[in-house]
């Protein structure tokens, strides 16, 4: 095996490794990159992989594979970033497909159809704390406050998501421009990275 | 149908900012409205067993809603359709981003998007409480114990601490014993 190949080899199953702990949340996650890829493996240097995990949570998409194809990417090239991504994302894949070849074969057995009752229940509750998490580091003045309160209004009118997304960032530039004219600076910064919502 | 299915997570995928839950609302319009693919309370349990499961629930979802519609080789679409647009991004853009962070007119963009993400979100939660049945105008014995739930689930989360996987698996026990 060549070195190439070994280097691919090892970031896909420092990934696969760590994969099954991206739970509802990956609070666990962004310590355990740091341990293998700084610590272990002394693949980045810390300051790289602070850097890698703001501009993982700046690009759409899950932050967990985000920011996996972004280290894979630095120490491997492209292939890398394959290797990585590929590694972070199989054992939840098929975990998903096993799960749905189970709830298709159980959904009209009794218990767990009651199970499910309650379950649905709950994810409602998971959704709303993320709400709320999230709301804590974005909502950091009244413009955003309200922002947030019609972007929810004009979704409950019928409205296309994507017109909310657009509206939401010419809003950002339009309202910074017009507090800029009057001479005062909003506050654009988010209070603290919130990391464990966007997986 | 699997074009369809691609195209519509490569979309999810580019507008993904904040992360899955905020794209629910885009997941179930696309699915239940353009496409008619499956019915609300069957997306609403596909959502439940991809928050239920480790990993990006957008990405979760794509598999299970790819499998259900054309099996393993629409799951494997979906999930490849929704990891896309962020890797070519990074792959892209990677540089640039490192550069254009900081622009003011950038942090602008974000200021604004990360506010409207909040609003997703709690339209997310409200309509897929409509869906699981607790918003109804004739709430019986079942919807009360669904909205105790839902407030117990919520106060374990946030004053608890308590993990999502153990508060899903309680809630998943309690409902065996009262509805079971």
């Amino acid at each position: 095996m060549t070195d190439k190949r070994k280097l691919h080899l090892s970031l896909f199953l420092v990934f696969l490794k760590m994969s099954p702990f991206t739970f509802g949340g990956g609070y666990a996650l962004i310590p355990a990159i740091e341990r293998e890829v700084v610590e272990k493996k002394q693949w980045l240097r810390e300051e790289e992989i602070a850097d890698l995990f703001a501009v993982s949570g700046t690009v759409p998409g899950a932050v967990a594979a985000n920011s996996a194809a972004f280290i894979g990417y630095r120490i491997g090239g492209v292939s890398g970033a394959i290797a990585a991504l590929l590694g972070i994302c199989l054992p939840t894949f098929l975990l998903m497909i096993v799960l749905s070849i189970f709830y298709v074969q159980f959904k009209d057995n009794p218990k767990i159809e009651a199970a499910f009752t309650a379950i649905r229940a709950t994810v409602a509750a998971l959704i709303a704390f993320a709400a709320i998490k999230v709301a804590r580091s974005s909502i950091v003045d009244f413009a955003s406050g309200a922002l947030a309160a019609a972007a929810a209004l004009l979704l409950f009118t019928g409205i296309h998501p994507l017109w909310v997304v657009a509206l939401g960032a010419t809003a950002g530039i339009l309202w910074v421009q017009f507090r800029g004219m009057k001479g005062k600076s909003p506050k654009i910064k988010e209070k603290e990275p919130v990391f464990d919502y966007m997986i | 149908m699997l074009i369809h299915l691609f195209a519509m997570f490569l979309l999810v995928g580019l507008v993904s900012f904040g992360g899955g839950y905020a794209m629910i609302p885009l997941i179930q319009e696309e699915i239940l409205k353009r496409y008619h693919w499956m019915e609300a309370g069957q997306l609403a349990d596909i959502v439940a067993v991809a928050g239920m499961s480790p990993g990006p629930i957008a990405t979760n979802i794509a598999v299970a809603v790819g499998y259900q519609q054309a099996g393993w080789l629409g799951a494997a679409l979906a999930a490849l359709a929704v990891v896309l647009p962020s890797f070519a991004l990074i792959l892209a853009a990677g540089k640039l981003f490192f550069r254009y962070r900081d622009h003011p007119r950038v942090a602008a963009a974000f200021y604004g998007l990360r506010a409207v993400v909040v609003g997703l979100i709690v339209y997310a939660a409200v309509s897929f409480a409509r869906h699981a049945g607790l918003w109804t105008g004739t709430p019986d014995w079942r919807t009360w114990c669904q909205i105790a739930i839902f407030a117990g689930s919520l106060f374990s989360l946030i004053y608890l601490h308590k993990h999502p996987f153990v508060v899903i698996l309680l809630s998943g026990l309690v409902g065996i014993a009262l509805y079971g």
